[in-house]
C-alpha cells in the first residue's frame, strides 16, 4: 500500500491552527475586514468625480436685473456655492490663490445693457484649474445654464436675442494649469504620497525590528535615552525623505515639465515638517506594534486615507463633508495644496500660512504620543 | 558597617515584581561580594530573567529596595547602566552587522575612551579578530555567545549579568567561558550568572536557587547541601524498572532518578526512608547511602516549594 500524500485530517490540522492564529492577531484581522470595508466607504461614497457646490466668488460690476437672474440661476446650481460677493479685484484674486474659491466670476459694468442690446456680454470665470478634474465638470454646466436662464427674461419681442450660441458669451480663464494638464495636478502631489508611504513605514519597522528581535532589550540596558534612540533613528530618515523629494522635483521639471513658478528653497524647508510629521506617525506606530508585520499592517491603514481623502486621486472638494473633514486630519492634504501652492501658484509663506499649523499640530501630536509610549524600561 | 557595604556589589532586600495579579518576584534579599562569581538557579518562569532586569535598571521594583554597585536600584538606574555589563537571555546584537561594528556601536553608546583600540583588543581577548567582519547572523552559538560577552564588557563593566549565557553551547567552549569568567572574576569583576548546569553551579563561589519567584536556598555549595538535609541511597541490582515504579509509590520516597544501572533514591525524613528500603529489600539488590548531589537538592526544593507556593 502506498503512502497517502494528501489526507484531510492534516489539512484539517492546518486550517484550524490558522484559524486561531488568525484569531490572536487582532491586527491583521482588524485589517482583513477594515480594507474591503474602508474601499467600499472611499470607491462607493467619498469619492465624485463631478465635484458640485465648489466655492465661488462673485466680482459683481453690474446690478441690473439679468445679473440677479445669472446670480440667482447660479445659487440654484448645484456646481457653485457663493461664498463671498465683492466688486474688488484684488479681493476676488487673493480668494482664488489662497484655494478659498475654485471660481471667480466677474460680471462686467455694462453687463444688463449689452444683453439688452444683443451684444453678447462677455462674462469672465477664472477657475483654479490646478486640478482639472475639478473644475470641468462646473464649467461644462454653466454654459447649459446660460442658454436656458435668460429665457424667461428675454420673452416676446426680446426672443430674438436667445441667441444661437446663447445670449451671453462665458469665456473661461484657467489659472495654474491652463491647459488642464493632470500630470501638473498628481507629479507635485505624488510627493506627499510618496513620501507618507516610505516615511511611516520605515520608522515603524525600524523600531518595532528592534523589539521584536530583542535588540531593544540590550538597547534599554545601556545608558542610551529614548529620544536619543527616536532622534537617531528619525535623522537618517529625513535624509532618505530629502532624496525622495529632490527626485521628484527632478522628474517633475524635466520629464514632466510642471511649471515651478515658487520657492524651491521655500518648499525644502516646509517639507522637512511634513516628513517629521510622518516619522512622529510611525514611531507611534512602532510603540503600538508587537511585530515588524502588525507595524506595516498600520502603517498601511494610514496611507490609504492619505492617498484617497487628501485631494490627491480625486478633487477634495468633490468628496462629502465627512471625507473632507477626515481628511482635514491629514497631513498630506495640507502638504499637497502646499506643494501645488507652491509649484503652480507661486505661493509664498504668507499664502501657505493657513496649511502650515495644521501640519505643525499634527507633528506635534504624533510626536508627543510617540514619546510618551515610547519606554525607558520594560515596565 | 561602611566597610562592609563597599564590599557588596549587590545588596537588595525586599526585592518584589508583579505582572498583572502575579507576583513573579517575591521579596528576594540578595548580597554579593565584590569579585564574586553568584549562581543563580532555577526552574524556567522561577523569575530569575526578571529579577536580573530589576537589577540593572530595566524594570522598577514594585517593593523592596537596594543597591546595586552603590547605586539605588530605585533611582540611579541611569548609573547602574553605565557600570553594569548585561548579556540577554536571547542574543540581542545586530545579527545584520558584522562582530565589529556590534562592538563599535556598543562602544559607541558607551563612550569608550580611544573606541578603536578598545574594540580591537576586546577582538583578541576573544579570539574573534580573524572573524570581526562576518556578520553576526551567520555566527554559530558559541560565536554568538562570545560577541555578547565581548560586547558586554566593551566598558568595562564593574559588574556583569549573565542570563542563561551557556544554553545551547557546546562543552569546551561552556568550559572556556568559565575559565574566562573566572579571570575576570580574580580581576576584580563582580559577576552573577543564572544556568541550568549543574557543573556550573559548582564552579560558582556561591549560589541561590529560586522557585515560584521564591529564593529558597543559598550559600557556598557545601552550605546548600548541608542546609538542604536531604538523604540519598544508590541502589544496584537487576529489575531496577519495576524497583523505581514500586519506590515511587511509596510515601517518604521523594525521588527516583535513574543513572545507567543505578537508581538514587532520595527522601527528606531519613528514618522514612529507610523504614521503606527495609520492607523493598531484595537479596540480588545492593543499597548504598551516598552523598545527596546538587540536582537531588534542587528538585526537592522545588517539590517542596510547589506544595507551600503553586
Ligand atoms: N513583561 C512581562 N509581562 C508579564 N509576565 C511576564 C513578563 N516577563 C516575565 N513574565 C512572567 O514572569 C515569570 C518569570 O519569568 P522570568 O523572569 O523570565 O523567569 P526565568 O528567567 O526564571 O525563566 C514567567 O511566568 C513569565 O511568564
Ligand atoms: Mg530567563
Amino acid at each position: 500500500m502506498s503512502l497517502p500524500r494528501f489526507t484531510l485530517h492534516r489539512l484539517w490540522a492546518i486550517v484550524l491552527k490558522e484559524f486561531i492564529q488568525m484569531k490572536r492577531d487582532r491586527v491583521t484581522f482588524v485589517m482583513m475586514v477594515g480594507i474591503p470595508l474602508m474601499q467600499l466607504m472611499m470607491f462607493g461614497f467619498a469619492i465624485n468625480s463631478d465635484p458640485r457646490h465648489l466655492p465661488t466668488a462673485l466680482r459683481l460690476g453690474d446690478q441690473g436685473p439679468f445679473t440677479r437672474t445669472l446670480v440667482q440661476a447660479l445659487r440654484t446650481s448645484d456646481y457653485f456655492s457663493i461664498i463671498h460677493e465683492t466688486s474688488s479685484e484684488s479681493d476676488a484674486q487673493r480668494l482664488l490663490q489662497i484655494g478659498d474659491a475654485q471660481f471667480v466670476i466677474n460680471i462686467p459694468e455694462d453687463f444688463s445693457r449689452k444683453l439688452l442690446r444683443g451684444e453678447r456680454p462677455t462674462v469672465l470665470i477664472e477657475a483654479d484649474a490646478s486640478d482639472p478634474a475639478a473644475t470641468g465638470p462646473a464649467l461644462a454646466s454653466i454654459n447649459a445654464l446660460a442658454n436656458t436662464i435668460f429665457n424667461r427674461d428675454l420673452p416676446g419681442p426680446l426672443t430674438r436675442l436667445r441667441a444661437k450660441n446663447g445670449p451671453v458669451d462665458f469665456r473661461i480663464h484657467a489659472h495654474y494649469n491652463p491647459e488642464n494638464i493632470t500630470q501638473y495636478n498628481v507629479v507635485p502631489g505624488l510627493m506627499g504620497v510618496v513620501l507618507t508611504m516610505t516615511m511611516v513605514i520605515i520608522t515603524a519597522l525600524a523600531i518595532t525590528r528592534e523589539r521584536e528581535r530583542g535588540t531593544m532589550e540590550n538597547l534599554l540596558a545601556t545608558p542610551v535615552r529614548p529620544f536619543e534612540v527616536m532622534v537617531g533613528k528619525i535623522l537618517p530618515y529625513i535624509a532618505v525623505g530629502y532624496i525622495q523629494v529632490t527626485l521628484i522635483l527632478i522628474a517633475a521639471r524635466f520629464i514632466f515639465h510642471v511649471p515651478m513658478v515658487g520657492s524651491l528653497p521655500l518648499l525644502y524647508a516646509v517639507a522637512f515638517l511634513f516628513i517629521a510629521a510622518n516619522l512622529a506617525v510611525g514611531i507611534t506606530f512602532s510603540t503600538l506594534a508587537k511585530n515588524q508585520l502588525q507595524a506595516v499592517q498600520m502603517a498601511f491603514f494610514f496611507f490609504l486615507p492619505s492617498i484617497l481623502l487628501s485631494g490627491f486621486m480625486f478633487p477634495f472638494r468633490g468628496m462629502p463633508p465627512w471625507a473632507q473633514n477626515v481628511g482635514s486630519c491629514l497631513p498630506n492634504t495640507h502638504f499637497l495644496r502646499i506643494v501645488r501652492g507652491i509649484l503652480l501658484k507661486g505661493n509664498g509663506l504668507a499664502e501657505i500660512a493657513p496649511e502650515l499649523w495644521p501640519l505643525l499640530a499634527f507633528l506635534v501630536v504624533a510626536m508627543a504620543i510617540g514619546v510618551k509610549r515610547y519606554r525607558q524600561t520594560l515596565d | 558597617m561602611a566597610a562592609i557595604e563597599k564590599e557588596l556589589a549587590i545588596d537588595v532586600t525586599g526585592v518584589t515584581k508583579r505582572f498583572g495579579d502575579k507576583t513573579v518576584v517575591d521579596a528576594i534579599n540578595l548580597s554579593v561580594r565584590r569579585g564574586e562569581i553568584y549562581g543563580f538557579l532555577g526552574p524556567n518562569g522561577s523569575g530569575k530573567t526578571t529579577f536580573i532586569r530589576m537589577l540593572c535598571g530595566l524594570l522598577t521594583p514594585d517593593a523592596g529596595s537596594g543597591t546595586c554597585l552603590g547605586f539605588d536600584v530605585r533611582t540611579q538606574q541611569a548609573e547602574i547602566k553605565r557600570h553594569v555589563g548585561y548579556m540577554t537571555q536571547k542574543f540581542s546584537y545586530y545579527e545584520d552587522l558584522s562582530i565589529r561594528e556590534n562592538l563599535d556601536f556598543i562602544a559607541r553608546i558607551y563612550a569608550v575612551p580611544d573606541r578603536a583600540a578598545a574594540v580591537q583588543r576586546s577582538l583578541e581577548r576573544l579570539g574573534l579578530t580573524h572573524r570581526s567582519h562576518q556578520l553576526a547572523g551567520q555566527l554559530s552559538g558559541g560565536w554568538k555567545q562570545r560577541l555578547a560577552l565581548a560586547a558586554c564588557l566593551i566598558h568595562e563593566p564593574k559588574l556583569l549579568l549573565l542570563d542563561e549565557p551557556t544554553a545551547g553551547v557546546d562543552p569546551k567552549a561552556r568550559r572556556e567561558f568559565w575559565d574566562e569568567i573566572h579571570q575576570l572574576a580574580a580581576g576584580g569583576l563582580t559577576v552573577l550568572i543564572t544556568t541550568h548546569y549543574m557543573d556550573e553551579a559548582e564552579r560558582c563561589h556561591r549560589l541561590a536557587y529560586l522557585a515560584y519567584g521564591h529564593l529558597l536556598t543559598r550559600g557556598t555549595l557545601a552550605d546548600v547541601l548541608a542546609t538542604a538535609k536531604l538523604t540519598t541511597w544508590r541502589v544496584t541490582g537487576p529489575d531496577l524498572l519495576n524497583l523505581a515504579a514500586t519506590l515511587r509509590r511509596q510515601s517518604g520516597v521523594e525521588q527516583v532518578v535513574a543513572f545507567g544501572n543505578t537508581l538514587h533514591v532520595s527522601g527528606r525524613d531519613p528514618a522514612r526512608l529507610s523504614t521503606v528500603i527495609t520492607t523493598l529489600r531484595d537479596p540480588r539488590h545492593d543499597w548504598q547511602p551516598i552523598a545527596s548531589g546538587l540536582e537531588d537538592v534542587f528538585i526537592s526544593l522545588m517539590d517542596e516549594a510547589k506544595d507551600n507556593f503553586s
